[in-house]
């Protein structure tokens, strides 16, 4: 159980963060398809950054030394660089979109070509071959927090709640799922949330209020590029033991899949992505899933084909969808160039 | 003949080439500036390489190789251009998908997934029909057209949730991209398919020359030896013909156009707009599935078919080539060559340089972002004043009017003046 609930977590998180930054383009009227290519970025300048620092003694000596307080720090660091190298790789796509009036869809098709290529080309020429890691370690033995962190002995019991939540996770988790609930309590409850929402739905009207709408837009292409890139450094860092290799396995478009599947709410995003969190992980390790803790493998069992478990999370997703679509509403003005002069 | 070509240049299609080829060349121009950022950012590169690099990027179809004191020689290079068009097929399917997709308002970004569908069924009948039963010119047929319907009823789910269920062709699209790459990965481990005849290619899948069945080459092989050319090219270019046919030319073209401009009002016209978004899905889906069943009816690889964890490349390449071709069938089939010729400019790159073949890429994502703003690169393309004023279509030229007037208006004053 404690293993299901940490992989779901581990998955559903850095879906949810990458479908927020979805929102916030699309609610300000910008359709941003390029959150997979972001995300390569973002994932590709963390795993960078790591790397580069680690060239650095201080690091290595707290290694040795077990001093976590440096390594969450680095870990925070990274997340923070990989988010803003996401904000300013989204700048090209703010800029085609808003000053001149491309193709949305085109110029986010462009950014998910322009990313994986370019990423791959610099991984090449620095590492010679197609993943980059970090130089030396990996990911659970810098960033991972476990009971030895807190000055827990590994052999002592500390009850099913701490063994859940305390023992092998990511700070990247937890910081990213409060980032969630701030960024969502921003939208919906600010002014400033209000504005950029209203920039998505008739930006007419909220430019006879005197809202600048290219502003609000670049601020929401903006925010959307810095939680994708963050999204991605969290899944290399979690997912891929903090490696970029130029590709995210279509985390991306699986985002954009949540976000409309959320309808653009974040409360529905947050259960879209639990769910398929859930089923990817059942997906991956249904063989080992005891369910009620009493010896019995159930669904090894059972005899259903490997290859249906993963399946299930987009079939669920599609029967959901064929009951729910009815009522589902894209932000209206989204994919339209704003222009000052129509009604 | 100055006259004629000031005609042509005025005309909306030369305008709308003249800005894919700037931003071919824009493209180009770029990749070879972050081949010398790059070379002159890493020490092991030396001059003479980035200047290797660049040559390679603008001219690397007609490489051949480097002679006796190292430098690159240039000329005809049968087998880079075979391998060119033999590359372009897929790509132009593909491309053709998410163009007539496009062209009825709808983003065809399942072309992985019906692609894959085409590979599963085509190369099932191929392996499946045993050469005994059936001649292999045949078997090709049956093979070809079961992918191409495959890939129909594949697009035609999407299309479906979209007409009926209202659901987001994207997202419809993006889980048929999955469940797709499962159903492929479960469909082939329980088939018997699997080269199990070679030792340690078990998760291959046996080339179609297994059975004898593989494209004929129509003769190409004689004109681009050494390459992997056949006549699949020659299928996919009247295919091309074809849908270009069917959109501009005849009534169902019209009305999928109309459904893309304008879903309800096409309805209000009287068109099924719901049967038209699933035929357009289905067709657009038996385009990509056509590409695939070309691609592996060659007869010359094996496909690995634990394919459940990533998406085919060749599914996604449809939407660059489609959107710098800005969705007319005919450029697709020029784009998609271009394509393929950067492409083997790659191949190149990493045989003969220290640069790897991702900076190709990297040009091809640059040129689409271009094309995304083609409608401003074409509006700063000036517009060239029409020299023939006899022409009675044209406007009257404000200029003379004014003098007319003025002219007119002098004679009055002095007959007034006169008068009074």
């Amino acid at each position: 159980m404690t293993f299901i609930i940490q992989q779901t977590l581990l998955y559903a998180v850095p879906l949810m963060i990458v479908a927020l930054a979805g929102v916030f383009a699309e609610r300000s009227g910008i359709i941003n398809l390029a959150l997979e290519g972001i995300m390569i970025f973002g994932a590709f300048m963390g795993v960078l950054f790591v790397r580069s620092m680690q060239a650095f003694p201080v690091f290595t000596e707290a290694v040795m030394q077990k001093q976590w307080l440096t390594l969450q720090g680095l870990e925070v660091l990274a997340m923070l660089v990989a988010a803003a190298m996401g904000a300013l790789f989204s700048l090209l796509l703010a800029f085609a979109a808003i000053n001149l009036k491309a193709d949305q869809t085109i110029g986010g098709t462009a950014l998910n070509l322009m990313a994986p290529a370019l990423v791959l080309f610099l991984i090449r020429i620095i590492a010679n071959q197609n993943t980059l890691m970090m130089t030396t370690g990996d990911a659970a033995s810098w960033f991972m927090i476990k009971k030895s962190t807190f000055g827990i002995d590994k052999k002592t019991d500390i009850g099913f709640l701490g063994e859940t939540f305390i023992n092998k996770v990511y700070l990247a988790t937890y910081l990213c799922i409060i980032l969630f609930i701030v960024l969502s309590i921003i939208l919906y409850k600010t002014r400033f949330g209000l504005r950029l929402r209203s920039c998505g739905e008739n930006p007419q009207a909220a430019d006879s209020l005197g809202i600048n709408v290219t502003k609000m837009r670049y601020a929401g292409t903006t925010i959307s590029g810095a939680l994708a890139g963050l999204g991605g450094f969290v899944y290399a860092l979690t997912t891929t033991n903090c490696s970029a290799n130029g590709d995210v396995a279509g985390f991306g478009f699986l985002a954009l899949a949540v976000m409309i599947f959320g309808n653009w709410n974040p409360g529905n995003i947050a259960a879209a992505s639990l769910l398929f969190g859930l089923f990817k992980c059942i997906a991956a390790a249904y063989a080992s899933i005891d369910i009620n803790g009493d010896g019995v493998y159930l669904l090894a069992q059972i005899g259903i084909s490997s290859h249906l478990y993963r399946m299930l999370p987009y079939l669920v997703t599609l029967v959901v969808l064929a009951f729910t679509s009815k009522s589902s509403r894209a932000p209206k003005a989204e994919g339209i160039p704003y222009d000052k002069g129509s009604r | 003949m100055k006259e004629k070509l000031l005609n042509l240049y005025d005309k909306d299609g030369t305008r709308k080439v003249l800005s894919s080829l700037i931003s071919i060349l824009i493209g180009l121009l770029i990749g070879a500036i972050v081949v010398i950022c790059v070379g002159l950012a890493t020490p092991s590169i030396s001059g003479s390489a980035i200047g290797d690099g660049v040559k390679l990027i603008f001219f690397g179809i007609l490489n051949t190789g480097r002679n006796a004191s190292g430098a690159l020689s240039w000329g005809y290079n049968s087998q880079s251009l075979g391998n060119m068009l033999f590359r372009s097929m897929p790509m132009i399917m593909t491309g053709l998908s998410v163009a007539l997709a496009y062209k009825t308002g709808l983003f065809n970004i399942g072309a992985p997934g019906q692609y894959l569908m085409g590979t599963l069924v085509s190369l099932s009948i191929a392996l499946g029909i045993p050469q005994t039963a059936c001649p292999t010119g045949i078997i090709w047929i049956l093979a070809f057209l079961g992918g191409m319907l495959a890939g129909a009823a594949w697009g035609a789910i999407p299309g479906m949730m979209k007409a009926f269920l209202n659901i987001n062709e994207v997202l419809a699209c993006i889980m048929t991209n999955w469940l797709a790459a499962n159903l492929v990965t479960w469909a082939f481990d329980i088939s018997n398919f699997k080269n199990m005849a070679e030792g340690t290619k078990s998760g291959y899948i046996y080339k179609t020359t297994y059975n004898g069945v593989a494209t004929p080459k129509l003769g190409l092989d004689k004109v681009f030896p050494g390459s992997q050319v056949n006549g699949g090219i020659v299928v996919a270019i009247i295919i091309a013909v074809v849908v270009y046919i069917l959109i501009n030319k005849t009534t169902l073209g019209y009305e999928l156009k109309a459904c893309g401009s304008n879903r309800h009002a096409a309805r209000y016209a009287g068109i099924n707009d719901k049967r038209n978004i699933v035929l357009s899905m289905a067709l657009a889906g038996s385009l990509s599935a056509g590409g695939a069943a070309l691609y592996w009816l060659s007869g010359n690889t094996e496909f690995y078919w634990s394919t459940y964890q990533s998406l085919p490349a060749a599914g996604f390449n449809g939407i660059p080539v489609a959107l710098l071709a800005v969705c007319n069938p005919i450029g697709v089939v020029f784009t998609g060559i271009f394509m393929a010729m950067l492409n083997i400019v790659g191949v190149q790159l990493t045989g003969y340089t220290a640069y790897n073949e991702y900076i190709t890429d990297v040009i091809i994502s640059v040129i689409v972002y271009l094309s995304a703003f083609a409608l401003v690169i074409q509006m700063m393309l000036p517009k060239l004043k029409k020299a023939d004023s006899a022409n009675a279509n044209a406007e009257p030229d404000m200029e003379e009017i004014e003098a007319e007037a003025e002219a007119e208006l002098e004679s009055e004053t002095e007959e007034g003046g006169e008068k009074a």
